[in-house]
């Protein structure tokens, strides 16, 4: 006889069943049967957050760092609503959260009952999958299903709205937690196709100036280490997306850098005179590719991605494989070892000489200026704050960012070693997400140094979890690179306005991060003199206050634009290089 | 551009539709008809949707279609041979001399009526579009008072089928 359980205690079981350590939420009247059951058990933790679009960004984060999925719990209408944001953001970067929103009673439903808003329709466009609870015996398979769906295939967020009567403690149900699913209508391939594989191999070996361009998709899947072996194998350079950093290690001497709209001058011309693109786990974002039809001219493309939708959508393939990033990358390298050891004269080692020594000199010419010059003005670069980052935290901390310049500075100047380092929301460039994004991986893993890379404007879209970070003592670390504006915003107005600055200043308005650091009971620091950045750095990573959450408010160049950038409308190799020259002027190469 | 004709396999549940149309508009994808009923399996719903585009926007739907949960199979009519009919109603104003035009022109196109009145007579006609379209051109345009047309249904010939 199986147990018989009310909706709220089915769903709270079944979340233990799917071995959620945590549930971040935000109660409200449509919860709280939920709530109740929550209260009358451990095993779930949940997490009182100050605003549900920051509990959606805090499964995100711990999700991103575990590859396991984050859990939400939200009420009705604005509870649910709220999360939306956060649906959206993992949405784009097809991470697995499962948002549980409070409904009103099934028979309010369509009456604009109090806190009433239609949860399915308003996220239909944003999640992978979403359910409305009709009944209480549904819960269990419906919790199984969501979780299955979220975190196969292309991940992504899945929602269960869930009306208060099907809560109800007074009515019960018999609860069995089915231990697996199948859906006829969705089964999502994991192994790539055997003769497109092989094809792939084939093009690999025989290419002579090839580009490994991998993304999100190494990262999710792991395939961190068969990407590395299979660029030792062909010696070939390999970029990363801003989502793929750390499938392949920042400091790996193959590694050219983040590629796209500030990427790295190297990763942009190695891409545009490439004759063989091995894009894996990633998905020609427009923020890379620049203008389609100017696209890698010389280029044959090889394809990999586990969502079919995604191949051949922006940039035609010449040999797609649909298939899990990882389980392609170690197939692909089983056949070309079998490959090279019949033919030892591929792939061809002249040609792989040459193209490094061109991949060099633009290096050379062009590279980001990993030692930076100390700033003649007396002021702080934010480049120089990222890499002082980097020295004090040994280049083996959690980076999560918002969104503007001091994101593409923390892409550009830190080395992530391994995948799952680096966490920020690329696919919808959501400013608030950085430091919600952070407690969820602090969550996820205690012992970790835990850095959030923001900005001051992002800073204030969700500082409110400042006070959710003193509940649970998280010791994180904002570092927030103060312009003084909406700096990303700025640039564009500085390059295509005619430095018309229409609303993205406010100087005259700032509050004292320091001090509102302390107010939330925290430590902060202020910084605005090169001499005191890598002290102060060290002091807030340092044991002293490893136990504190820390605000370094580091006020940086007002006036620095993030380079290179890409020029609109043209192809991979058209970059802006700094505020004079501009990759269009002199000698291509 | 090309006109095509998609059959969906869809589970029958509640919002499984308002996806599939979501969809269509969220992706700025054109729907031109829409019919939709369950199957001889009462699990399944069969949609199916006419809708214009170059074969890369046409394989993105399908594409796009599939990655959705709750579509079990997606079929383009047109990659083999495959029957369309659509299904109308057309209410013509009838009287006097015009009243024996008007059935004559029905005839011609093996329509029936299916209703009439002094002055008005209910017109059915099933056939491919193009015919439909053809009929109506042929009928005085000052006359029809009112047009319903079921959108098309299609499917494939001989022993291909859409099953899940
Ligand atoms: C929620 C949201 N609103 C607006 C934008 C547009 N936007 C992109 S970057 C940016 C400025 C960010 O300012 P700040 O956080 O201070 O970072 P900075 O660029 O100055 O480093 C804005 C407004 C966005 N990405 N997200
Ligand atoms: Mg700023």
């Amino acid at each position: 006889m199986s147990e018989m359980l009310s909706g709220a205690e089915m769903l709270v079981r079944a979340l233990q069943d799917e071995g959620a350590e945590y549930l971040f939420g935000y109660p409200g009247g449509a919860a709280l049967h939920i709530y109740d059951a929550i209260f009358k058990q451990q095993k779930v933790e949940h997490i009182l957050v100050r605003h549900e679009q920051a509990a959606t960004h805090m499964a995100d984060g711990y999700a991103r760092a575990t590859g396991k999925p984050g859990v939400v719990l939200v009420t009705s209408g604005p509870g649910a609503t709220n999360a939306i944001t956060g649906i959206a953001t993992a949405y784009m970067d097809s991470t697995p959260i499962i948002v549980i929103s409070g409904q009103v009673p099934k028979a309010q439903i369509g009456t604009d009952a109090f806190q009433e808003t239609d949860m399915v329709g308003v996220s239909r466009p944003v999640v992978k999958h979403s359910f409305l609870i009709k009944d209480c015996a549904e819960i269990p398979r419906t919790v199984k299903t969501a979780f299955h769906i979220a975190t196969t295939g292309r991940p992504g967020p899945v929602v269960i709205d869930v009306p208060k009567d099907t809560t109800d403690p007074a009515v019960a149900a018999p609860y069995e937690y089915p231990r697996s699913i199948s859906l006829r209508s969705y089964k999502p391939a994991t192994r790539g196709n055997g003769r497109q594989i092989r094809k792939a191999a084939q093009a690999l070996l025989e290419a002579k100036r090839p580009v490994i361009y991998s993304g999100g998709g190494v990262v999710q899947s792991d395939g961190g280490p068969a990407l590395k072996a299979l660029a030792q194998r062909l010696g070939a350079p390999v970029t990363n997306t801003l989502m793929g950093l750390g499938g392949f290690p920042g400091d790996d001497p193959q590694f050219v850098g983040m590629l796209g709209m500030h990427g790295t001058y190297e990763a942009n011309m190695a891409m545009h005179h490439a004759d063989l693109i091995f894009a894996v786990g990633a998905r020609f974002d427009d923020r890379v590719t620049n203008h389609p039809a100017k696209f890698c001219p010389d280029a044959r493309i090889v394809h990999v991605d586990v969502d079919p939708a995604s191949i051949s959508k922006i940039i035609p393939a010449h040999i797609p494989i649909v298939g899990d990033a990882a389980n392609v990358l170690q197939e692909l390298n089983a056949v070309l070892e079998a490959e090279m050891a019949k033919n030892p004269a591929l792939p061809d080692a002249e040609a792989c000489k040459a193209w490094w020594g061109r991949i060099d000199e633009w290096r050379a010419a062009h590279g980001l200026h990993h030692a930076m010059p100390p700033s003649t003005n007396g002021v702080i670069l934010p480049q120089q704050v990222i890499q002082s980052l980097y020295r004090a935290t040994d280049g083996d901390a959690y980076v999560t960012s918002d969104v503007g310049q001091h994101q593409m500075f923390a892409a550009q100047y830190y080395k992530f070693p391994v995948g799952r380092r680096w966490i920020n929301s690329g696919g919808l460039g959501t400013m608030g997400f950085g430091l919600p994004a952070a407690m969820g991986v602090q969550f996820a893993c205690p012992k970790a140094t835990v850095a959030c890379v923001t900005g001051e404007g992002s800073f204030m879209m969700n500082m409110q979890e400042l006070s959710t970070c003193l509940q649970y003592g998280l010791p994180i670390k904002v570092v927030c690179l103060n312009n003084q504006a909406l700096g990303m915003v700025k640039q564009w107005q500085d390059m295509q306005y005619g430095g018309r600055l229409s609303h993205s200043t406010y100087s005259d308005s700032l509050p004292d991060f320091k001090t509102v650091a302390e107010a939330f009971g925290h430590v902060g620091f202020r910084i605005d003199n090169p001499a005191d950045l890598d002290a102060a750095m060290d002091e807030s990573f340092g044991p002293r206050l490893k136990n504190r959450l820390v605000f370094v408010d580091v006020w940086v160049d007002p006036d620095e634009h993030v380079y290179p950038m890409a020029i609109k409308g043209g192809s991979m190799r058209d970059m802006y290089l700094n505020k004079i020259t501009n990759s269009q002027q002199g000698d291509y190469m | 551009m090309k006109r095509r004709t998609l059959a969906v396999l869809l589970e029958n549940e509640a919002g499984a539709l308002s996806r599939v149309i979501g969809l269509f508009a969220q992706r700025n994808y054109n729907i031109e008809t829409l019919t939709v009923a369950p199957t001889e399996d009462a699990t399944l719903s069969r949609v199916t949707i006419t809708t214009e585009g170059s074969d890369k926007k046409i394989e993105q739907i399908t594409k796009h279609l599939n990655r959705l949960i709750e579509v079990v199979r997606v079929l383009d009519l047109h990659e083999s041979a495959h029957i369309e009919r659509e299904m109308m109603f057309v209410k013509i104003r009838a009287e006097g001399p015009a009243r024996a035009e008007v059935k004559r022109t029905c005839d011609i196109f093996r329509g029936q009526i299916v209703d009439v009145t002094a002055s008005a007579y209910t017109v059915q006609l099933t056939g491919a579009s193009d015919k439909l379209d053809a009929f109506l051109r042929a009928i005085d345009q000052a006359a029809v008072v009112e047009v319903v047309r079921s959108g098309v249904s299609g499917i494939s010939r001989g022993e291909k089928v859409l099953s899940a």
